[in-house]
């Protein structure tokens, strides 16, 4: 997809954020902090676009993560996708965010597609994207408790809420 | 390149191939934009409760709003494609700001994708994008193979391509169809639904299924193309170009049609790439973005298709893009009618793809890895990775991170339809209530890939 991606001109700007690759995929592993100034350089270089943000739940996860040299490896991750139409190349983005204080900076500020992305991820795995617009669910309802795409709630333990039929029943 | 000026008779959406707006556009357009999508408060910033719970009349505030009204739309509307419920303030007529509300049909596809081997798999995520299904199965198949360092056989990609494209048709004609319907072309929905039966008859001869077809699988297709198949699509292809032209007949050139769709839901190039809006959307904005030629894939590369753009980036444009995108497939589909090789259709991979079932009787070892792929599945080496692929809606992406199992630790199914319902509230401001059944049919979202 991105063949030749080491002469990219968005990467040669990113200094002193570690760089690894996925097959061809350029993967960039900012810290928590420098993380929405990194997409704020990004798209000033051309990665107009934030295609795709999602979370990633390593709780379970007992192989090698592919982390750079540096990069703590936490429980959470946030994945967000960017395009560059002009040079029609992706870069990903991969931040490590702590299970104990799940919260990393919300980039809707900077780019509004990822306002939609981030409540999911907030929903179904309770991070809290700070600066976020308007922080709500979006899949499940208001008053649902808990986050369902966490590792440690298990597959069928959520009861199913349409009770209707068994109470019929009974 | 050629310019097909037949499919709208505005010259709105003409071929194109080059570059188009990207070289002009500049990061201080994409600011504007940026600034006019945070301050034009287009966006009803209300949770689904709130919305309840308010509904009615609005005194004025002290913010200077007058007197307004907050309506539900939905989510049983016939209007709004399955189940998307729409939050809108209204001052008198007119929308002021409104919210998709979503999540109706939300049953945890992403997790259960965790719990089914990568060979399962392609029958869960065929259920998102019911109109398209093959597109998100393709997706899936790439990034497994990905992960897989595998290359599917000749053959298989030339299939995969065809499949695609005939579904594309399928999609497209679902839309003329509903679009038709939600604006009262009530003719027009009987068109539609008889020209998809077409094609979905091809798509039964191969696949078996009319939808949810799991048919490409990681390692290739699931089956070779059946006999006949190439007379039973030319048949449906020698029907299709006429129909599309009493398609034109019926609505293009027709003033209340026109009227009903031009300058309704206008959005700009520089608004779609910061709401992250792809597909049919953006085209129709003037910006020619298609993965297909941006970001080739399988064989696009080695085919011969136009990209449509539009020029007002409104309903009537997003109408004439899908019409004309459809004559472009057909023109693919030919192509790979030409070009379709002989050879496997999956790769003979015996960790990847079951043996075929006569060496099952004679060799034991055949018996193991059909026994191990159909109970544990096959192992994908860990990692992470996301392909997308062109759906009829813009950009489907699936990003997986594999733990060394047979089953994906993570999958995640960029849904183009759930990007592109955050354009919703800004095409619809200060437009009438008449209007928001014919944006929404324009952006033609599935619920299904939506709320996954």
């Amino acid at each position: 997809m991105a063949d030749g991606a080491e002469d990219a001109p968005g990467v040669e700007l990113l200094h002193g954020v570690p760089v690894t690759r996925s097959g061809s995929q350029v993967v960039l592993h900012p810290d928590r902090d420098g993380y929405p100034e990194l997409v704020d350089q990004l798209r000033s270089a051309g990665f107009w676009v934030c295609a795709d943000l999602c979370a990633v739940d390593y709780l379970t996860y007992d192989a090698p993560r592919g982390l750079p040299v540096g990069v703590d490896a936490e429980r959470f991750e946030v994945v967000v996708g960017l395009i560059d139409p002009s040079s029609r190349q992706r870069l990903r983005i991969r931040v490590q965010v702590p299970g104990d204080e799940p919260t990393v900076s919300s980039i809707s500020p900077i780019h509004p597609s990822a306002e939609a992305p981030e409540r999911e991820a907030y929903d179904l795995f309770g991070i809290i994207f700070e600066g976020h617009p308007h922080l709500s669910r979006i899949l499940l309802p208001d008053e649902w408790e808990g986050h369902p795409l966490r590792k440690d709630v298990p597959v069928g333990a959520i009861p199913v809420q349409f009770k209707a039929t068994r109470e019929i029943r009974s | 390149m050629s310019t097909t000026g037949r499919s709208d008779g505005a010259g709105s959406a003409a071929g194109d191939a080059g570059s188009g707006d990207r070289s002009t556009m500049a990061l201080a357009d994409l600011d504007r934009a940026r600034e006019h999508l945070i301050s034009d408060h287009a966006v009803l910033r209300m949770t689904e409760t709130e919305a309840e719970q308010r509904s009615g009349y609005q005194a004025p505030t002290e913010e200077g709003l007058g007197e307004r009204m907050i309506m539900n739309m939905g989510p049983q509307h016939p209007s709004t494609h399955g189940v998307l419920r729409l939050v809108l303030e209204l001052d008198g007529e007119l929308i002021t700001r409104s919210k998709p509300v979503i999540g109706y049909l939300h049953t945890g596809m992403e997790r259960t994708g965790e719990e089914l081997t990568y060979l399962q798999g392609p029958t869960n995520v065929t259920r998102m994008d019911y109109a398209s299904p093959l597109f998100t199965e393709l997706a899936f198949s790439l990034a497994t193979e990905q992960l897989l360092g595998i290359e599917v056989p000749e053959r298989a990609r030339w299939i995969r391509m065809l499949m695609c494209e005939v579904n594309r048709l399928t999609s497209h004609m679902l839309f003329m169809a509903t679009n038709g319907m939600d604006l009262g072309a009530v003719s027009m929905m009987l068109y539609g639904w008889r020209e998809r039966e077409e094609l979905l008859r091809f798509l039964e001869l191969v696949t078996g299924l009319r939808m949810n077809h799991n048919y490409i699988r990681p390692g290739g297709v699931a089956a070779d193309l059946p006999d006949g198949w190439r007379d039973s699509l030319l048949g449906a292809l020698d029907v299709i170009p006429e129909r599309l032209e009493e398609f034109d007949t019926l609505m293009t050139g027709q003033p209340i049609w026109r009227e009903r769709l031009q300058g309704v839901g206008v959005i700009t190039s520089e608004e779609c790439l910061s709401l992250g809006v792809t597909g049919p959307i953006l085209r129709s904005t003037g910006m020619a973005w298609d993965l297909r030629r941006d970001m080739p894939y399988l064989h696009y590369d080695e085919v011969d298709f136009d990209v449509l753009v539009g020029t007002y980036g409104d309903c009537f444009d997003r109408y004439a893009i899908r019409l004309g995108e459809m004559r472009e497939s057909i023109r693919i589909i030919r192509q790979v009618l030409d070009k379709m090789p002989r050879g496997d259709y999956r790769i003979q991979d015996k960790k990847v793809t079951p043996p075929p079932r006569a060496r099952i009787d004679e060799s034991m070892e055949a018996l193991i890895h059909h026994f191990k792929i159909f109970t544990e599945g096959f192992k994908v080496p860990e990692g992470e990775t996301y392909a997308s692929v062109e759906s009829p809606r813009g950009e489907l992406g699936v990003y997986i991170v594999s733990d060394g199992s047979s089953k994906p630790y993570r999958m995640h199914v960029r849904a183009p339809s759930f990007v592109n319902l955050q354009a919703l509230p800004h095409m619809m401001a200060d437009s009438l209530i008449a209007d928001t059944v014919a944006i929404i049919s324009s952006v033609d979202p599935i619920m299904g890939e939506v709320d996954r």
